[in-house]
C-alpha cells in the first residue's frame, strides 16, 4: 500500500478508548434494540404481576419502595445477561483485545452503557409505576427519587458488568448471571428500598436518611475498585 | 486430629448446640474469606496450587455452611420456636453468602478450559470474599441485631468461655485437617492419573477433555 | 544492521486441559519473510497464530516478536501485529465503515485511512450497509482491511484467501501478500501454492512440529502426510 509513511499510529488514551467503545455500544443497541425495550416491557409486566400477586391496586411506603426496587433489579438482570453477548458472538472481544489500549476501558464503557440503559428503563418504568400502582403523587419527591435510583444504578452497573463478563464465557450463562448478580446486589437493593420508602410514603415526603445514601455510595465505591482490579483477568487468556 | 471437649453446662442440651453452631459459622465465613485471599495469590503467581487451595477452602467452607444452617435451625426451633427468623440479620446475611457460594462449583463446571476455569474462579472468590464482610455490615445496618444472641460483652464466662474457645479451636483444626486431606487426596489422584497414563502409553493429546468443577494440579513435566 | 529475527520461538507450548494444543515449537523467522504453516484442523495452527497475536499466553517455552518477549511485553507487540482469523471480528449490525472506524479509533489510526482501504478493496459503494447484508467474500475483504488498518509489521493470516474469488484475491494481494513486504505467518491447506509463497515451511500435527524446512527442502509428500 502506497501510504506507508513509516508513521506509527499512536494508541488512544483511556478516555478516548472509553468514548470509542461507548459509541459503538450505543450504536449497536440503537440498531438492534435488544436491551432497553425488553427491560422496560419486563418492568411494566412485573408491575402487573405484582398487582395480581399482592392483590393491591395502589401501594405506598415500604411496599412501593420494595416493588420498585425488586422490579428494577430483575429488569437489570435482563440487561446483564445481554451485555456481552454481541461481543462474544461476533468476535468483539478479540477485536478489542488486539488493540493496544487499557483493558479497563471496556469495564468502564460497558458499565456506563448498562447504567444508561438502566436510567432509560427507569424513566419509563417509574412513570408506569406512578400510573399503575403508586398511591402518593410522584412529584412529591422526584429529584430525590432520581438521586437514589442513580446511586443504585451505579452499583448495579458495576457489579452487573463484572458478573456479565464472567458469565458470558461460561456454559449456562443466562443462569449464572442472575445467580451471581442477585446476591451481590442484595445490599444495593436493601439500601435502595429503605431510601425510597419515605419518598414514596403518603403524606408528603420525608427526607432520605443520609445513611442509606452513604451505604450505597460506599458499596458502589468498594465494588468499583474490586471490579477495576480483577476485570483484566477475565479478559485475557 | 481434632478433639471435641464434652461440655458440662447446666443450661440444657440445646445450649450445647451453640458450641457447634458458632464455631462452624466463624470457621465457615473465615474459610470463604481465606478462599478469596488464596485466589489473590493464584492470580498473582499463576501457580495452580493456589487455585487448588482456594477451591478446597471454599468447598469446605460451603460444607461447614450447611452445618451452620442446620445447627442454627435446630437451635432456633428450640429457643425461639421457629425454624427461621427473617428479622434476624445474622441469619439472613449468612443465607445470602451461602447462596452466593453455592454457585461457585456450578460456575467452575460451566467452564471447560482448566486455565480459564481457575482464573474465573479466582475472580469469583475475590469478589465474593470482599462481599462477605460487606454483606454482614449492610444487613446489620438495616436491621439492628434482633434476638440472635451475641457472644461479646461477658455473656460467656468461666467454664462456658473455655469450652467455647476450645470448640472454636477444635473446629478450626478440623477445617484445616479436612482441607489438607482433600488437597492431598487430589494431589495423589492427579499423580496416579499421570503415572497411569505414562504406563499405558496413552498419548495425552488424544485424551478426551473431561469436564470437571475441581481443579487438578498440573503434574505434566515441562 | 543485520536482519533481526521478527519472530523467535523456543519450545513453545500451550495446553488445553490435559491435551497439548501446541508443544515443542521452535523456529526463527527473519523480518520481511513468510512462514507458511500446514497441518490438519486441530493441529495447533490457530493456537500458534493467537499466541503470536498476544491473545493467548504461551504456557511453555519462550516467544519473541519483533524483539519483544511475550507475554511480558505484549503491550509493545500489540500495536504492531495484525490478525486475520476465521472470525472477521466485525459487528453484524454496524456497517463496514462503522466497524472500521471503530477499530481505527481503538488503534489511533486517522479516519482517512479507512476510506483508503475501502477503496483499495473496492467496497466503497457498500461500505455503509450493515455487515450482515454483505456476502462472505465482501466480509472477508473487510476483515482484511481491519487487519491491516494500523499498518502492522507482522501479519498473522489464517487461511486469508478463504471465501475470496480470484478478483478479490488480486485486490487484497498488495495488502497482505508477499508484495506487502511485511513479516507474515500464513496458514494454508494448499501444499503447492503455500510452498510458492513461503520462505520457511512448518508442518504441525497434533500440536507438534512434524516438519520445519525451507520450501526447497520441504517434500510435498511429507506435507500431504500431515493430513493423514
Amino acid at each position: 500500500m502506497s501510504s506507508d509513511h513509516g508513521h506509527r499510529p499512536t494508541p488512544p488514551g483511556t478516555l478516548a478508548t472509553v468514548g470509542a467503545l461507548l459509541r459503538k455500544e450505543l450504536r449497536v443497541e440503537l440498531r438492534t434494540l435488544e436491551s432497553v425495550p425488553a427491560m422496560t416491557l419486563f418492568a411494566v409486566t412485573t408491575f402487573v404481576l405484582f398487582h395480581f400477586g399482592l392483590n393491591r391496586s395502589a401501594v405506598d411506603g415500604d411496599l412501593a419502595a420494595g416493588i420498585l426496587t425488586v422490579t428494577v433489579l430483575f429488569a437489570a438482570v435482563l440487561g446483564i445477561n445481554r451485555l456481552f453477548v454481541a461481543d462474544e458472538e461476533q468476535g468483539g472481544f478479540d477485536g478489542f483485545l488486539l488493540a493496544p489500549v487499557d483493558r479497563s476501558a471496556l469495564l468502564l464503557a460497558k458499565a456506563l452503557a448498562l447504567g444508561l440503559y438502566l436510567v432509560a428503563v427507569e424513566t419509563m418504568a417509574v412513570a408506569a409505576f406512578a400510573l399503575l400502582l403508586l398511591k402518593p403523587p410522584l412529584t412529591q419527591a422526584l429529584p430525590e427519587l432520581a438521586g437514589v435510583l442513580v446511586l443504585a444504578d451505579i452499583g448495579i452497573a458495576v457489579i452487573g458488568t463484572l458478573v456479565a463478563a464472567l458469565a458470558v464465557r461460561t456454559r449456562a450463562r443466562d443462569l449464572i448471571g442472575p445467580l451471581l448478580a442477585l446476591p451481590l446486589l442484595v445490599p444495593v437493593a436493601l439500601a435502595c428500598a429503605r431510601a425510597l420508602t419515605p419518598l414514596l410514603s403518603a403524606g408528603g415526603a420525608g427526607g432520605i436518611p443520609g445513611r442509606w445514601l452513604t451505604m450505597l455510595a460506599l458499596y458502589d465505591l468498594v465494588f468499583a475498585l474490586i471490579a477495576y482490579a480483577v476485570f483484566d483477568f477475565l479478559l485475557e487468556d | 486430629m481434632f478433639f471435641y471437649a464434652p461440655n458440662d453446662v447446666d443450661q440444657g442440651f440445646v445450649q450445647k448446640i451453640l458450641y457447634l453452631h458458632v464455631p462452624l459459622a466463624i470457621v465457615s465465613l473465615g474459610g470463604f474469606v481465606a478462599g478469596g485471599v488464596l485466589a489473590i495469590m493464584h492470580l498473582r503467581t499463576r501457580a495452580s496450587k493456589w487455585d487448588m487451595r482456594s477451591y478446597v477452602a471454599i468447598h469446605m467452607a460451603l460444607i461447614f455452611g450447611v452445618g451452620v444452617l442446620i445447627t442454627g435451625s435446630i437451635w432456633a426451633r428450640a429457643s425461639w420456636g421457629t425454624w427461621w427468623e427473617w428479622r434476624e440479620a445474622t441469619l439472613v446475611s449468612f443465607l445470602i453468602v451461602f447462596l452466593l457460594y453455592a454457585t461457585y462449583q456450578p460456575v467452575r463446571f460451566a467452564i471447560e478450559d482448566r486455565e480459564r476455569q481457575a482464573r474465573y474462579a479466582s475472580v469469583f472468590a475475590i469478589t465474593a470474599g470482599v462481599f462477605v464482610p460487606l454483606n454482614f455490615m449492610a444487613v446489620r445496618f438495616a436491621q439492628p441485631s434482633y434476638i440472635h444472641p451475641r457472644l461479646g460483652g461477658g455473656s460467656l464466662t468461666g467454664e462456658m468461655l473455655a469450652t467455647f474457645l476450645l470448640s472454636l479451636l477444635g473446629m478450626t483444626l478440623l477445617f484445616l485437617t479436612l482441607v489438607k486431606y482433600e488437597m492431598t487426596s487430589k494431589h495423589t489422584s492427579a499423580q496416579i492419573a499421570s503415572l497411569r497414563r505414562r504406563l499405558l502409553g496413552e498419548d495425552p493429546s488424544e485424551l478426551p477433555v473431561r469436564r470437571s468443577a475441581a481443579p487438578t494440579l498440573t503434574t505434566t513435566t515441562p | 544492521m543485520a536482519n533481526v529475527a521478527a519472530i523467535e520461538l523456543e519450545q513453545v507450548g500451550r495446553h488445553y486441559g490435559e491435551r497439548a494444543a501446541l508443544s515443542g515449537v521452535t523456529l526463527e523467522l527473519e523480518a520481511g519473510r513468510t512462514l507458511v504453516v500446514f497441518g490438519p484442523n486441530g493441529a495447533g495452527k490457530s493456537t500458534l497464530l493467537r499466541i503470536l497475536a498476544t491473545l493467548l499466553r504461551p504456557q511453555a517455552g519462550s516467544v519473541r516478536v519483533l524483539g519483544h518477549a511475550l507475554p511480558a511485553e505484549r503491550w509493545a507487540v500489540r500495536a504492531r501485529v495484525g490478525l486475520l482469523g476465521h472470525d472477521p471480528l466485525l459487528y453484524r449490525e454496524l456497517s463496514g465503515r462503522e466497524n472500521l472506524v471503530f477499530h481505527a479509533r481503538l488503534h489511533g489510526v486517522p479516519a482517512g485511512r479507512v476510506d483508503e482501504l475501502l477503496e483499495a478493496v473496492a467496497l466503497t459503494r457498500r461500505a455503509d450497509e450493515p455487515v450482515r447484508t454483505l456476502s462472505r467474500g465482501m466480509v472477508q475483504r473487510l476483515a482484511v482491511c481491519r487487519a491491516v488498518l494500523h499498518q502492522p509489521d507482522v501479519l498473522l493470516l489464517d487461511e486469508p484467501r478463504a471465501n475470496l474469488d480470484p478478483a478479490a484475491i488480486e485486490l487484497v494481494e498488495p495488502l497482505i501478500g508477499r508484495a506487502a513486504g511485511r513479516t507474515r505467518v500464513v496458514t494454508s491447506h494448499d501444499p503447492a501454492g503455500g510452498r510458492l509463497e513461503a520462505d520457511l515451511v512448518l508442518g504441525l500435527r497434533g500440536g507438534r512440529p512434524a516438519l520445519l524446512a525451507s520450501p526447497a527442502d520441504a517434500d510435498p509428500a511429507a506435507i500431504a502426510a500431515l493430513y493423514r
